[in-house]
C-alpha cells in the first residue's frame, strides 16, 4: 500500500527536474534574448492561455487520430499475431514482412497514404497504425509462443480444445507481453500522427497539433510551437499512463511488476 | 511399527520373459510392453522396458538423473509416443504432478484446482465443489481466495497436488513433485500423499532420485540403469500400510534403502 509520505517521495525528483528545466530554459532565453530561437517558459504558458481554443481543437483532432492509429494497432497486432503464433508455416513466411511495418521510411510512404485515403485524418491514422503495429505483433507473439511448456501438457492431458488452450492459456500467459507492447506502441502511436499531419498538411480550423507547428513555425511563433510539443508529449504520457493503469488493473494479481 | 522381518522380494529381473502373457493382462491394470524411446534418431532414452503394474500399487520409479524416468513417465500419460512398443492400461483418468507446482498464477488457488475438471466440461458448481474437497484433502481450505504467487513452495506443490486428484484420477503420475523443496517440507509432503493413497488406493508412479523417499512412500521400487533406461531391479518394499515420520529411523527402512542404493549403484548412477 502506498501512504501520502511514498507518493511524495516518488513525485518530489521528477517534479524537482521540471522545476530545474524550466529555470534553465528561463535564465537562458534571457541571455539569448532571441524568442523566435528559444521562448520563454511563460511565453508558452501565455500561448497555452491565449491560444486555448485553438490549441484545443487541435489537440483533439490529433487525439482522435492517435486513437484510431492505435486500437486499429492493438486490434491488427494481437490478431496478426495470433495468426503467426498458432500457425509455424504463416510464421515462417509472413514475419519477415512484417518488418516492414519498423522499417518503412513514413515520409517516404507519406504520398502514397494521401492517394489511397484522401488527404484526410484517415491519412493521418494509418501513418499512426503503420508506424505503432509492429511491436504489438512482435511482443504478442513473443508472449505467445512462450507458454510454458509444462502447462500446455497439462491441458493436453486433459485434451483441451484449441479455443480452450487459447483462452484459458496462450493469451493470458501472453497478457504481460502484450502489454509491454501496447505501450510501445502508445508513444509510437502519437509519433505517428504527428508526423502523418507534417506530411499530409490539413491546414484549416481544427488542424491537429503537427499541423499547428508547422503553421506556427511559418509565422514565427516559436511559443506556440514549444506549446504544441508540449501537448503532444502530454498526449503520450496519458496514453501510457491509461495502458499502465489498465494493465495494474488486470495483472497486479499475478504480475510481479505490477504489483507495487 | 515395522514389521519383525522387512521381507525383500525380487519380482522381475531383466531380461526375464513374461509368462502367461494372458493372465497378466487380465490382471494387470499397467503394462508397459517393449517400451523403446530414441531421441534425435541416435540418443537411445529408453531400452526394451517392460513393466507390469497392478491395479492400486503404490510404485516409486528411482534412477541416476537423466536415465528417461521422466521420459517413461511422459510416454505412460501419452504426452510422448514410445519410438517402439506399447502402453496398455485399464479404464480411468490420469493425472499427472510436475516437478514444480506449474499453477496458472491469474488463477486464485481454487479455480486452479477446478482448472482439469473446467476443461473436461464439468459444471461450474460441480467442479467448484470438487475442487474444495481436493483443497480440504491436502490441508488447504483455507486458502483457495490465495493467488499462486502469495504462496509457499510447499503450499502450491499442495496446490498442484490437489489439481491433479479433482478428478479423482485412477492413476497418479507424479515427477520428482517435492525435489524442490525443503526436507521437513518434503516429508510432510510424503506423508500426506502416503495417506491420500491409503484412503483412495489409486495407482500411483512416483518418481524420485530419494532412495529414502522411496522407501517411505512405496510399496514397489523399480530401480532403472542410466541412459539408455533399462530395468535394474525390480523390489517390493514390504513396510507396514500405515506409515508413520517415525518409520525412517527404523532399521528395515534402512536395509531397503541400502537395497535400492545398491541396485543404483549396479545401474550406473
Amino acid at each position: 500500500m502506498k501512504t501520502r509520505g511514498n507518493i511524495f517521495r516518488s513525485l518530489l525528483p521528477p517534479v524537482v527536474v521540471l522545476i530545474l528545466a524550466v529555470a534553465a530554459m528561463e535564465i537562458a532565453a534571457r541571455m539569448l534574448n532571441e524568442p523566435f530561437l528559444l521562448p520563454r517558459p511563460g511565453a508558452v504558458a501565455l500561448a497555452m492561455v491565449d491560444h486555448r481554443m485553438d490549441l484545443a481543437a487541435s489537440l483533439w483532432t490529433t487525439t482522435q487520430a492517435t486513437l484510431i492509429g492505435f486500437f486499429a494497432s492493438a486490434v491488427a497486432g494481437v490478431a496478426v499475431a495470433m495468426i503467426l503464433a498458432a500457425w509455424p508455416l504463416a510464421r515462417r513466411a509472413i514475419y519477415p514482412y512484417t518488418v516492414f511495418f519498423q522499417t518503412v521510411p513514413i515520409v517516404a510512404i507519406a504520398p502514397l497514404l494521401v492517394i489511397w485515403c484522401g488527404p484526410g485524418i484517415g491519412a493521418v491514422a494509418l501513418s499512426s497504425f503503420i508506424v505503432s503495429v509492429f511491436p504489438v505483433i512482435a511482443n504478442t507473439m513473443a508472449g505467445l509462443l512462450s507458454t510454458d511448456p509444462a502447462l500446455e501438457d497439462l491441458f493436453r492431458l486433459y485434451e483441451a480444445s484449441p479455443w480452450a488452450r487459447l483462452w484459458k492459456l496462450k493469451l493470458p500467459s501472453a497478457m504481460p507481453s502484450i502489454f509491454t507492447g501496447l505501450r510501445i506502441a502508445a508513444g509510437l502511436a502519437v509519433i505517428g500522427t504527428v508526423v502523418g499531419e507534417f506530411l499530409v498538411g490539413l491546414f484549416g480550423p481544427g488542424e491537429g497539433l503537427g499541423v499547428r507547428i508547422i503553421s506556427a513555425k511559418k509565422t514565427g511563433h516559436t511559443e506556440i510551437v514549444f506549446a504544441a510539443v508540449l501537448l503532444a508529449s502530454l498526449l503520450g504520457l496519458a496514453m501510457f499512463a491509461a495502458i499502465n493503469l489498465a494493465a495494474k488493473l488486470l495483472l497486479r494479481r499475478w504480475h510481479a511488476p505490477e504489483q507495487n | 511399527m515395522v514389521g519383525e522381518s522387512a521381507a525383500i522380494v525380487q519380482r522381475t529381473s531383466p531380461g526375464r520373459h513374461a509368462p502367461a502373457l494372458f493372465a497378466i493382462i487380465r490382471e494387470a491394470n499397467m503394462r508397459v510392453q517393449n517400451v523403446h524411446k530414441v531421441f534425435d534418431r541416435e540418443v537411445v532414452a529408453i531400452e526394451n522396458l517392460t513393466l507390469e503394474i497392478q491395479s492400486g500399487e503404490f510404485v516409486a520409479i528411482l534412477g541416476p538423473s537423466g536415465c528417461g524416468k521422466t521420459t517413461l513417465l511422459r510416454i505412460i500419460a501419452g504426452l510422448d509416443r514410445p519410438s517402439a512398443g506399447a502402453v496398455e492400461m485399464g479404464e480411468g483418468k490420469i493425472a499427472y504432478v510436475f516437478q514444480d507446482a506449474h499453477l496458472l498464477p491469474w488463477r486464485n488457488v481454487l479455480r486452479n484446482v477446478a482448472l482439469p475438471l473446467e476443461l473436461i466440461g464439468v459444471s461450474r458448481i460441480e467442479r467448484l465443489a470438487a475442487a474444495m474437497e481436493a483443497l480440504r484433502q491436502v490441508g488447504l481450505s483455507d486458502a483457495i481466495r490465495r493467488y499462486p504467487a502469495q504462496l509457499s513452495g510447499g503450499m502450491k506443490m499442495r496446490v498442484s497436488l490437489a489439481r491433479a486428484l479433482v478428478t479423482k484420477p485412477k492413476f497418479l503420475l507424479l515427477d520428482e513433485p517435492f525435489a524442490a523443496l525443503d526436507e521437513i517440507t518434503r516429508q510432510k509432503l510424503d506423508e500426506q500423499l502416503r495417506e491420500l493413497w491409503l484412503r483412495h488406493r489409486m495407482t500411483v508412479l512416483f518418481v524420485t532420485h530419494s532412495t529414502a523417499e522411496a522407501t517411505f512412500l512405496a510399496n514397489r521400487a523399480v530401480v532403472l540403469s542410466s541412459r539408455p533406461a533399462k530395468l535394474v531391479q525390480d523390489l517390493t518394499i514390504d513396510l507396514p500400510a500405515k506409515r508413520e515420520g517415525s518409520l525412517r529411523s527404523e532399521p528395515a527402512f534402512a536395509a531397503i534403502t541400502r537395497l535400492i542404493y545398491g541396485a543404483l549403484e549396479r545401474g550406473g548412477a
